[in-house]
């Protein structure tokens, strides 16, 4: 299987403070990869590191092979027209129409016509279920809704890759169900992911690969089943055994 | 409604009847409130008060560019764009920084002074470009601060998506700015508004030159009190609109807050 992503000894410091600390990954293609960990383990950053938001102090990050995120002569618009990211707080265009927010990449960034990208736009959205919502605007939408218009705002991009950050710990217990469906409805089509996330079932159900991450490092790795059942070390077991209490 | 309105009738009543009965009252009636005076200069006051509006609105069409541009200018972060962000903000340090009145004279008299070839030396238009210098630097950071006011998840949203940092100012940052500042740069036209009369100091004869002219003709001042009169006419309006946009805007946020 190709390699989709590969992040080779990668470290970050922020004001003197390691947050990464020698990081290697790999992420085949068609993978679903869950990062998991306490806050400040360094998973958001990894992940901001991979589409160029946050510039890596030593290592490289390479899509495909072919492409140096780390590079400084990287266009990193090339990097984030192929890599979609969804955030935590979903930061939707609020003065834009669902509509506006899907196409808006599509247009400006792929140049493609208004009636195409309107076109794709509204595929994208009914597949999720938010048709009746294009003409909306963020803030009519409940937690769930626009979170998922912000998968589909990334994925009318068409990325090779994309990279979910805590994308359920905004939102209210009672929606974090149909925004994990999407998420299982895109791991159907083939799409490679890398997720932070805090759902410990969630990753065991859809994940290929589960990395437990601390203090900046991936400490442990292996299947799900291998991770969260059968954890080797004891900072992954001490986890564990805080979440799942 | 009925007791408000009766207080204020009972009020401006009291008021009327106490300054008519002031010594003086007459001479200043005679003097500031002379009805001839009033409706013989009102004609000629209302026609240079086109002047004022001309520059009214050239002024506030470049002074919205200017301020925006320099708004941009000075959020350029990396290293190469310093010395245009160094300029910026001297603009904005300087021209905050002296007298409006001042910058019309050093312009309006100093420019043609220097007797340039191809370069014009109207009395209006160099007032007008000390207006927008003065009141661009006011306007760049209006928009700064409204620049500053979206949320920086905006723009790492919207660079994640590909665009570039133009159109991420262009499409997502600008358009959220200027929502957040349409209230207080009404109030800084407001104000604009008022200062097209300082372009008088050139010469032109726009409205408060006019009144000027007429009351040294007859000794008598009721022509600036028209010109007064002129001017509120045209603000008051535009104070209202403010207040109630400024109204509106916060019933909105207020609104959004609490979904």
């Amino acid at each position: 299987m190709e390699t989709r992503l590969r992040v080779d000894d990668v470290w970050k410091s922020w004001d003197g403070v390691p947050v990464l600390r020698g990081i290697d990954l790999s992420v085949a293609s068609h993978q679903v990869v869950a990062l998991i960990g306490a806050s400040g383990s360094g998973k958001s950053t990894l992940l901001r590191c991979v589409n160029g938001l946050v510039s890596v102090d030593a290592g490289s990050i390479w899509l495909d092979e072919s492409l140096d995120v780390t590079h400084e002569r990287t266009n990193l618009d090339d990097v984030r027209r192929r890599v979609g990211i969804v955030f935590q707080s979903f930061n939707l265009f609020p003065h834009m129409s669902v509509l506006d927010n899907v196409t808006l990449g599509p247009r400006k960034v792929l140049h493609r016509s208004r009636d195409l990208a309107r076109e794709a736009a509204l595929t994208l959205l009914d597949r999720f279920g938010l048709a009746d919502k294009a003409n909306g605007y963020p803030d009519q939408l409940s937690g769930g809704q626009q979170q998922r218009v912000a998968i589909v705002r990334a994925l009318a991009m068409e990325p090779e890759l994309m990279l979910f950050d805590e994308i359920t710990s905004a939102l209210d217990p009672m929606l974090v169900g149909e925004v994990l469906d999407s998420v299982a409805e895109l791991k159907a089509t083939g799409m490679t992911i890398v997720m932070a996330t805090h759902e410990m079932s969630f990753a065991r159900e859809v994940a290929d690969r589960v990395c437990f991450l601390s203090a900046g490092q991936i400490l442990e790795q292996g299947t799900a089943e291998q991770v969260l059942t059968d954890p080797q070390e004891r900072l992954t077991r001490d986890f564990l055994a805080r979440f799942l209490r | 409604m009925l007791i408000g309105l009766g207080s204020l009738a009972a009020f401006v009543l009291v008021v009327g009847i106490v300054v008519s009965q002031l010594p003086g009252w007459h001479v200043v009636q005679d003097t500031f409130f002379n009805i001839d005076e009033f409706v013989s200069s009102f004609p000629q006051l209302i026609s240079a008060f086109w002047l004022n509006i001309r520059i009214f609105i050239v002024a506030e069409v470049f002074i919205l560019i200017v301020g925006i541009v320099v708004a941009l200018a000075r959020t350029l972060q990396a290293p190469i764009w310093l010395p245009i962000r160094v300029v910026a903000t001297i603009y904005t340090d300087v021209f905050r920084g002296v007298p409006t009145i001042l910058v019309i004279l050093l312009l309006g008299f100093g420019i043609p002074a220097l007797d340039l070839q191809g370069v014009p030396n109207s009395e209006v238009l160099w007032g007008t470009v000390a207006l927008v210098l003065s009141y661009g630097a006011y306007v760049a950071e209006v928009f700064r601060a409204g620049l500053a006011s979206v949320h920086p998840s905006q723009r790492m949203a919207s660079r994640s998506l590909g665009l570039s940092s133009w159109q991420t100012n262009r499409h997502i940052l600008l358009p959220q700015a200027v929502r957040n500042v349409v209230p207080p740069l009404l109030n800084d036209f407001i104000s604009l508004q008022k200062d097209t009369a300082l372009v008088s100091i050139l010469g032109p004869i726009e409205i408060l030159r006019r009144a000027q002219i007429d009351t040294s003709m007859s000794f008598n001042y009721t022509p600036y009190v028209a010109a007064a009169v002129i001017f509120i006419a045209l603000t008051i309006p535009m104070t209202r609109f403010a207040d109630w946009l400024q109204a509106r805007t916060q019933k909105q946020r207020r609104a959004a807050a609490t979904v």
